[in-house]
């Protein structure tokens, strides 16, 4: 009982981590790309080596990338100690809407309805797909 | 929109899932790790299918960079969760595994919310600010 206790709280610290860590390196992530601008037009113009280097020094990517790297580890450490049908699902579904806000807050996205019914759409799709 | 694009939107969804559900079941064979010892995670990666699902993983991160620079983040995950449904009908079509009438209800909300925001502009368009840009989201390429 208290073992499985233990397992539960561990889950939801790792989803928490895993939901908080991937939207905020998302919004980073986002924001360094479109500084760099269309990857494939700027490759055509001036080659693969030169889009690697911008997106190598582009100081949101790598900050974005840290987060991931957060975002992934709580992941690994979730699964291992609860079942996937809760932890992914439950990860996945709380970014949508997470990410939504954080898009509008700090991007400055045109979050309308249209794009505001996907979020939530997919989210509840995402956790009734797990049964 | 033109066929590139899609071609990225599709890697997006395709290997994020896969790459996922490969992650799962190596850690499942790796087994509970717990916060003392924290650099057994490090380890992990040694797992072949942890490993593979790693490398899938990475293609999904090129895909989405890719979509990132052209499209707005509330436009590339919903539209990529495609892949969602996608792993759902390969597993009752080729894997001839029962799905449960909630999980086709899952089915039918993502693909309605992926066609939400397919119907819409792929990034915000902004009006030009010729003097000085303090939105934060610059478009030089220094």
């Amino acid at each position: 009982m208290i073992k499985h206790t233990i397992s539960n709280l561990n889950g939801w610290l790792a989803i928490l981590a895993i939901v908080l860590s991937s939207s905020a390196g998302d919004v980073l992530l986002s924001r360094g790309m479109k500084q760099i601008g269309d990857v494939g037009k700027v490759r055509q113009k001036r080659g693969f080596v030169f889009v690697m280097l911008q997106v190598l020094r582009n100081r949101y990517f790598l900050m974005g990338v840290g987060c991931m790297a957060i975002s992934f580890y709580s992941l690994l450490f979730g699964l291992s100690w609860d079942d996937v049908s809760l932890v992914g699902p439950a990860a996945a579904s709380l970014s949508f809407v997470v990410n939504a806000f954080a898009a509008k807050m700090f991007l400055h996205e045109r979050v309308d309805h249209r794009r505001w019914a996907a979020a939530l759409f997919v989210a509840a799709g995402v956790v009734l797909m797990a049964f | 929109m033109n066929s590139r694009k899609y071609l990225v939107l599709a890697g997006v969804s395709v290997f994020a899932p896969v790459g996922d559900s490969l992650l799962s079941y190596g850690m499942k064979q790796v087994g509970n790790i717990s916060l003392k010892n924290i650099p057994d995670l490090l380890l992990a990666i040694t797992n072949p299918w942890v490993g593979l699902g790693i490398i899938l993983l990475l293609g999904f991160f090129a895909s989405y960079m890719s979509a990132l620079s052209w499209a707005d983040l509330t436009y590339v995950l919903p539209a990529s969760s495609l892949g969602y449904v996608l792993l759902a009908l390969i597993a009752r079509f080729a894997l001839h595994e029962h799905i449960s009438l909630m999980r086709w209800l899952g089915i039918a909300l993502v693909s309605g919310g992926v066609g939400f925001v397919t119907s819409g502009p792929e990034v915000t368009r902004r009006p030009p600010k010729p003097h000085s840009d303090t939105s934060g989201v610059a478009t030089e390429h220094s």
